[in-house]
């Protein structure tokens, strides 16, 4: 939230650059050659029937998987060989397709966790506790609880992650991934088990990331709120780019409705 | 917060009192020795519950450094004369950087392969300290290690030795609570629920791995001091196979309740021999039987499964 | 030479018995996804039955034999149904502390229905030695060698040839598909078990008249199967074989060229150096996931 708006007139750069990725997982090409870019600030749907390889895509974009071939640049830079943990500090923050919160914790805790690429306090300030850990320990919170304000989850601050109800699980992982302050946030099928008033919040939700200048990846079965939200979507099918362009373009694509016609 | 704390004070100051309350009335120095074993055991099982309980990561060779620790105190103070305070600092040096060199490699692994490489160096601990019989005494042991001084103060057995070990173990457990009340904390715990969602919020799980490994290591390098110059003979069997797997019940026990789940469990595995007659006949039936039943039933460990037991009860009454 | 050929000679027969122990692990590795801690104790169980039936009891050698192999599938069995099936939470951290305890469990039950003594146990057949080089090979050797490669090879026909066995792959490669195909995976489950203690049992009784038998002579040997089934890929029958064999030969190299004291952490220092170097084993094409 504390990216400031691309400011209009200055073309906007891109913030994700991919080129021919590739990832085999045994005989199977997951991802064959695929190629796109993101400018920052937009939101970027990104769609395909199931085993299109999204998930895949994104695995490979925060470092979970090593690609087989091609190039992933962030900000301009090759991000191939750095370690996950590296990439979320560099600014790239994701939630996951099936839940995956820190059950046995609160979601308070789940959020502070979630600060810990821009926190500092290390083993010698923790136990010495000296002032300047108390001091961060203190704004942490603070601003873990706006957080929880802004994704609307205030109320359960306390509860333990694995005791909130499934809706709310999903708005979690947001908030957590929202903790690490990124400038590219990859969502991933975010409205999957939404109730239509819990993905009308969510829609809500994303529009307020966009505003606050954060650059998005949403992975999405439900077409009307990708169409809605993105200000681009890239078509995946099998492993391959299917398409490309803003939204109006790819609903009247004819490849991309008969991919997902098909495919059922 | 302040209510929490006040609380976390308020504990303290029971645990105080009580030790001190212990040290001062009893006279009884068979009492006193059971005490202070009880608080030897503690520091191994805060250790063993850092990285275990809330790392969520098994070491089945704990026992290593704790017999790295008495080794090196026995040998620099015994063999070589040097002030045993000196040698307290070499014996917790030693197996920090043993711990950083085993545990590079050793932390990349998980779950069974973790286990099976802990207790592969457990053993060759065990074997070189009994091998190494020039140095180490081998089998037979080691004797001659001498009685800690401090200006006018002598520990020997009694209360003395016994205030020493409860002070080093209520240092230890507030380094432990702040531990984990941190940052830091709070990172070992999430990857206990999920390593791969840790990495992918941005820590560098190895790291910490590593961090909460070498200071178990210390934690059972000072124990390893406490109990040569307590005891003051040492022989490989008190740091085998089979002790790990008594500090591993002690955590079992204890489970990730608390600090003070490590305090339980030590105590109950060192009364238990004590108050059962005939205890070292079935002590391993015992153990196996705890660990099974345990880890079956409850798998986040007893005290903390008697306590989400007793939530449940309350929530279903109300 | 000659030293060293009888080294080999010694040492191809401890390694037989550390395959067999090995591919009992692996096996079960391979249909359950299970590392049984306390696979020890059933080579144990069976070197300790073997001794009391058919030193102590007398009864014929056959027999006998049978009757540990017994002891240790039921004792599988018995543990499989009791400890890890009921387990609430089977995930790696309390399969394994579960399986230790159980280790323990045995290993104090065994202290103290056979007491603490060794015992030791003749060979099976007292013909004379052969000489090869200079070495005595002992009829023995070839004994337990031969009986090795037969079991191995009992188990490689049962996984490719018969239904259940071609079942119990498809449950390894894949649980729900194979659920999925009408396969009890459970029940594959439970067979793997039974199979996998009764190898360890067969170890025990070829171990018995090589070493001194004891209550606590468990957990090393199944250490060793352990680094065995590393050493040719967790999973893989024959690589499990080959580990084992490989594992016997370097020890036996190593306690008589280095020193004696030093043989059992040859084992370790091995199985140190695979799961950091190779976790797939030495055989392996590619490094096993580590996650
Ligand atoms: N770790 C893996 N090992 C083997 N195959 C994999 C792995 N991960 C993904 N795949 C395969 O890659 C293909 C793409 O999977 P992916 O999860 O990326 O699809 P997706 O587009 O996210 O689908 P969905 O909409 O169902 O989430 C699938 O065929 C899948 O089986
Ligand atoms: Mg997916």
């Amino acid at each position: 939230m504390t990216q400031s708006e691309p400011t209009p007139g200055i073309p906007a750069k891109q913030i994700l650059d991919v080129q021919n990725l590739t990832k085999m997982f045994g005989g199977v090409k997951a991802q064959d050659q695929i190629s796109f870019s993101i400018e920052k600030g937009i939101v970027c749907g990104l769609i395909g029937p199931n085993g299109a390889g999204k998930t895949t895509l994104f695995n490979m974009i925060t470092g979970i998987y090593q690609p087989d071939a091609g190039k992933v640049a962030f900000n301009g830079k090759d991000i191939r060989k750095t370690p996950a943990h590296r990439l979320v500090k560099a600014g790239i923050a994701r939630t996951f397709q099936h839940v995956e919160l820190f059950s046995s914790m609160t979601l308070l805790e789940n959020i502070l966790v979630g600060m810990h690429v821009r926190t500092q306090a290390g083993f010698w300030a923790a136990v010495t506790r000296i002032p300047a850990m108390k001091r961060e320990e203190r704004q942490s919170r603070r601003r873990a609880e706006e957080l929880l304000e802004f994704t609307g989850l205030c109320a359960d601050a306390h509860k333990m992650a694995g005791d909130l109800p499934a809706g709310r699980q999903k708005t979690a992982q947001i908030a957590r991934a929202l903790a690490s302050e990124p400038l590219l946030l990859l969502l991933d099928e975010p409205a999957a088990g939404l109730n239509p008033v819990e993905t009308h919040a969510l829609g809500k939700l994303i529009q307020k990331i966009k505003q606050s200048g954060i650059t998005m990846m949403l992975v999405e079965h439900d077409m009307s709120l990708v169409m809605e939200m993105s200000d681009k979507v890239v078509v995946l099918d099998q492993g391959k780019k299917l398409a490309e362009g803003t939204p109006r373009q790819i609903q009247r694509n004819e490849a991309v409705m008969s991919a997902y016609l098909g495919n059922g | 917060m302040a209510i929490k704390n006040n609380y976390i004070r308020i504990e303290y100051l029971v645990f105080l009192c009580a030790v001190s309350a212990f040290g001062f009335v009893t006279e009884n120095t068979y009492y006193l020795q059971i005490m202070t074993f009880i608080g030897i055991n503690t520091l191994l099982g805060l250790g063993l519950n850092m990285l275990m309980g809330y790392t969520g990561q098994v070491s089945l060779g704990h026992a290593a450094f704790y017999g790295i620790g008495a080794y090196t105190t026995a040998i620099l103070s015994g063999t070589y004369g040097i002030n045993p305070w000196l040698s307290l600092v070499c014996a917790v040096a030693a197996a920090v950087f043993i711990a950083f060199i085993v545990g590079l490699p050793t932390l990349r692994l998980s779950g069974y392969y973790l286990a099976m490489g802990t207790l592969g160096f457990g053993m060759i601990v065990n074997i070189v300290i009994r091998e190494w019989a020039a140095v180490t005494g081998g089998a037979s042991g080691f004797v001659g290690i001498p009685v800690l001084e401090a200006g006018p103060l002598i520990f020997m057995s009694g209360a003395n030795y016994y205030f020493l070990v409860w002070g080093i173990v209520f240092a230890a457990m507030i380094v432990c609570r702040r531990l984990l009340a941190s940052r830091t904390g709070r990172a070992l715990r999430a990857i206990h629920d999920g390593e791969k969602t840790a990495v992918a919020i941005g820590i560098n799980t190895h790291l910490l791995k590593l961090e909460i490994f070498i200071f178990a290591a210390a934690l059972g390098a000072v124990a390893g001091f406490l109990y040569a110059h307590f005891v003051l003979f040492i022989s490989p069997e008190s740091f085998g196979f089979m002790f790990s797997i008594k500090i591993v019940t002690m955590v079992v026990i204890g489970g990730m309740a608390s600090v003070w789940g490590a305090l339980l469990g030590a105590t109950v595995l060192t009364l238990l021999p004590e108050v059962l007659h005939g205890f070292a006949e079935y002590e391993m039936i015992i153990f196996g039987t705890v660990l099974m039943v345990v880890m079956i039933f409850m798998p986040q460990g007893l005290t903390r499964g008697i306590m989400d037991m007793i939530r449940t009860a309350g929530r279903a009454r109300t | 030479m000659q030293e060293i050929v009888q080294y080999l000679f010694s040492g191809i027969t401890t390694g037989a018995v550390y395959a067999v122990i090995a591919v009992g692990l692996s096996m079960l590795y391979s249909s359950t996804e299970l590392i049984n801690f306390a696979h020890g104790e059933f080579v144990m169980i069976g070197a300790l039955v073997m001794v009391t039936l058919w030193v102590r009891i007398g009864l014929p050698l056959p027999l006998a034999m049978a009757g540990a192999v017994g002891a240790g599938c039921v004792s599988g069995l018995v543990f499989e149904r009791f400890a890890i099936r009921t387990a609430r939470n089977p995930e790696p951290i309390t399969l394994i502390i579960i399986t230790v305890g159980a280790g323990i469990f045995l290993k104090g039950a065994a202290m103290i229905i056979w007491g603490k003594d060794p015992f030791s146990m003749p060979a099976f057949s007292s013909h004379e030695s052969i000489e090869i080089f200079g070495a005595a090979l002992l009829p023995q050797s070839i004994w337990i060698v031969s009986a090795a490669l037969v079991l191995a090879g009992g188990i490689h026909l049962f996984l490719k040839q018969t239904l259940t066995g071609k079942a119990m792959v498809a449950c390894a490669v894949n649980k729900k598909a194979a659920w999925l195909s009408g396969i009890p995976s459970e029940k594959m489950g439970i067979l793997a078990f039974g199979i996998s203690t009764g190898c360890g049992a067969v170890a025990g009784i070829f171990i018995a008249p090589i070493t001194m038998s004891a209550y606590d002579m468990g957990t090393i040997l199944g250490l060793k199967g352990f680094c065995a089934a590393m050493i040719g890929g967790l999973g893989s029958l024959w690589g499990a074989f080959a580990g084992g064999l490989l594992l016997g030969i370097l020890e036996s190299l190593g306690a008589g060229l280095i020193s004696s004291g030093l043989k059992d952490a040859i084992a370790f220092v091995l199985l140190l150096l695979i799961l950091y170097i190779r976790p797939g084993g030495l055989f392996a094409a590619k490094e096993a996931k580590r996650f």
